[in-house]
């Protein structure tokens, strides 16, 4: 099937094919167009709809609702993402499956609420207090909305952590046409009613152990205090913590190849690359463009995953190219992880452009790659 | 002990609690699960417990023989309404502190009860953070000496019974441990009821206030009951303890359900 929808639109159709049957959220621009979907979609499908009074009730409310077994969602823009955050770090330490849809839009604080930016990148990843690791993905058009919303469910119901997809302003309200298949590949959660295996562990770093859900009469202890492996709460011990964070930690560093999605385009005696994720990256794929017809080769990297990072294809292309440039509606939060990358292996340069509602245009990323390259 | 009655309630290897000498947790603990035993309960199995931080959210997690959700600082209640909603066939059940609901989850405590959500919330009111060494609470008599007041605090405590009534929950009441009792039965009807219910047990914080009044616990128990007036009689003590609400009108999670069901045409 085919359909004209904006990425906002996508991502909640997304989440209802992935078999998410409630959400709870407070609305807020430029995300709210998700909430109002799900609100007219999900009782359709005997799933919840819920209009929490703040975004700190509803990222509880998902956590809670996500424990009785449903797969749970929300979705919230800056302002809202930062409240949320103490709930993220909650989820990840219980080992709670949720997916939080995060539409970018200008900050700090209010900012400008219409405005589409990239700004949010870093406090995806390290918003948190304390060692954690969240998956975050980066939709680039209303296709990717759909099909990252649909992988985000099923990377959070196998590794039982939160799921962070990162879509922006401009890709939320960017109306393009959608294929939505007949068929998608749905991952559902492990669930135990065993209670002879501990529930918070795992003889297998890779894998989160299956989740025995509350009201089945397990006797499970959840907390977000550090715990050992039956769910007993113990805030002294050395040894418990570390076993604990570093197994949580371990779970996505060991998955990364198995989450990290990415576009490429590798021309071998290009001069120039790009990386970018999200509405930037359609203005690279336009630069290369540009840059071919004054005769310049240039690759692009398109992240689809912005956390875990498989290194790999930056190390390729800092190898072979003089400079890469990061262009990002931020003031430069993508390019320190290229920098880390990279290694001194080539120039790497930052062009931040952000405010307003401006997209970097293709023909400003092409000019700074010739000014680059001199 | 392994003949009280509360044993089969209990997870009795963690036993005895953490709580300090005095501490009015045990009481409420004891009156809650009574009132569980006289209704008949053999285990807590329909039950699930939800609470936040502080002192009392421990009673449940770990001490209770039930599932547990031991939240974040104030957000018991939306992780106990998100899990009703989902699954609505659970007894669900908030034990928390004064700080915890009446402070930093106090929003989602009224709106909680302007819902009318399906939940049974016994807020333990020592008057104090207990667990972060006796600072002020929203709960501080005026005058009292805290950590954060050495002074004497200077602000005028919440009746967060009456707050939860005007909201609109269908049960709200106040009694202190020293009304044993009274919170038992309280308990028992309030267990009865749909839509959002409030327990307060005002109770003793032995290490930070009783501590500082000088006074053996003894006392200070024999006081809250002196200090306590009936609501229903009109006057109004340093303490009013009954019913500050009493109403049976349906609760949210029916009606999200029926909502859903008119969506669907069944």
């Amino acid at each position: 099937m085919r359909m004209l929808i904006s990425g906002n639109i996508a991502c909640a159709e997304g989440a209802l094919r992935a078999g998410c049957r409630f959400y709870a959220g407070y609305p807020i621009t430029p995300s709210s167009e998700i909430m109002e979907y799900m609100a007219m979609e999900l009782p359709k499908h005997g799933g919840i709809f819920f209009q929490a009074e703040d975004e700190i009730a509803a990222i509880n409310a998902i956590i809670g609702a996500s424990w009785g077994g449903l797969k749970s969602m929300t979705a919230t823009s800056g302002p809202g993402f930062s409240l949320m955050q103490e709930g993220l770090g909650y989820a990840v330490m219980t080992e709670t499956p949720l997916v939080v849809i995060d539409v970018m839009r200008v900050g700090p604080a209010t900012g400008q609420a219409t405005k589409s930016a990239q700004g949010d990148l870093m406090q995806a990843r390290w918003g948190r207090h304390g060692d954690q690791q969240v998956v975050i993905l980066a939709p680039s058009s209303p296709q990717e909305c759909l099909d990252l919303t649909v992988k985000a469910f099923n990377i959070s119901e196998e590794l039982r952590v939160p799921v962070i997809v990162l879509s922006d302003e401009i890709i939320g309200h960017m109306r393009e046409t959608v294929e939505i298949p007949e068929h998608f590949n749905i991952v559902n959660r492990k669930i135990t009613e065993d209670l002879s295996k501990p529930p918070f562990h795992s003889d297998n770093p890779m894998e989160a152990p299956p989740m025995p859900l509350i009201g089945k009469g397990l006797n499970i202890m959840v907390t977000g205090s550090t715990h050992n492996e039956w769910g007993l709460r113990d805030t002294r011990e050395f040894k418990t913590h570390f076993k604990l964070v570093k197994r949580l930690v371990e779970k996505i560093k060991l998955n990364a190849k198995r989450v990290f999605e990415y576009e490429e385009y590798n021309i071998e005696n290009s001069t120039i690359g790009f990386v970018s994720f999200g509405s930037v990256a359609r203005s690279v794929k336009g630069a290369v463009k540009i840059l071919r017809e004054k005769g310049v080769e240039a690759s692009y990297i398109n992240l689809k995953t912005l956390w875990p990072i498989i290194d790999n294809p930056i190390v390729k292309m800092a190898e072979r190219v003089k400079a890469i440039i990061v262009p990002e509606m931020n003031m430069g939060q993508l390019v320190l992880d290229v920098e880390r990358i990279a290694q001194n292996k080539c120039l790497v340069v930052s062009l931040n452009k952000v405010g307003g509602g401006e997209p970097i245009y293709p023909s400003e990323i092409a000019s700074k790659a010739l000014e680059v390259i001199g | 002990m392994r003949d009280h009655f509360a044993v089969k309630y209990l997870r009795v290897e963690l036993l005895p609690t953490s709580f300090c000498p005095g501490c009015g947790n045990g009481t409420v603990m004891n009156a809650f699960l009574k009132a569980l035993e006289e209704l008949g309960y053999e285990n807590l199995k329909e039950f699930v417990f939800v609470s936040g931080i502080g002192c009392s959210s421990w009673i449940p997690n770990p001490y209770f023989k039930a599932d547990s959700i031991h939240t974040l600082h104030g957000r018991a209640i939306p992780v106990a309404l998100g899990l009703k909603l989902a699954r609505p066939e659970l007894n669900v059940v908030v034990i928390a502190g004064d700080g915890d609901l009446a402070s930093i989850g106090l929003e989602h405590l009224i709106h909680a009860a302007r819902r009318n959500a399906d939940l049974l919330v016994l807020m333990v009111n020592n008057m104090i953070y207990g667990m972060t060494g006796g600072q002020q609470a929203p709960t501080t008599p005026i005058g009292f000496e805290t950590s954060t007041t050495p002074y004497g605090n200077i602000e005028k405590p919440f009746d967060t019974c009456a707050v939860v009534a005007a909201a609109g929950a269908n049960y709200s009441a106040r009694w202190t441990i020293a009304h044993f009792h009274r919170l038992k039965e309280s308990i028992k009807k309030a267990m009865g009821k749909r839509g959002f219910r409030f327990i307060e047990v005002v109770s003793p914080c032995t290490s930070h206030i009783v501590r500082k009044l000088k006074l053996p616990v003894s006392t200070y128990i024999r006081q809250l009951r002196e200090k306590s007036i009936l609501i229903n009689t009109g006057g109004r003590g340093e303490i009013t303890i009954g019913e500050y609400a009493d109403r049976d009108e349906e609760g949210f999670v029916s009606r999200v359900y029926e909502y859903i069901n008119r969506v669907r045409g069944c």
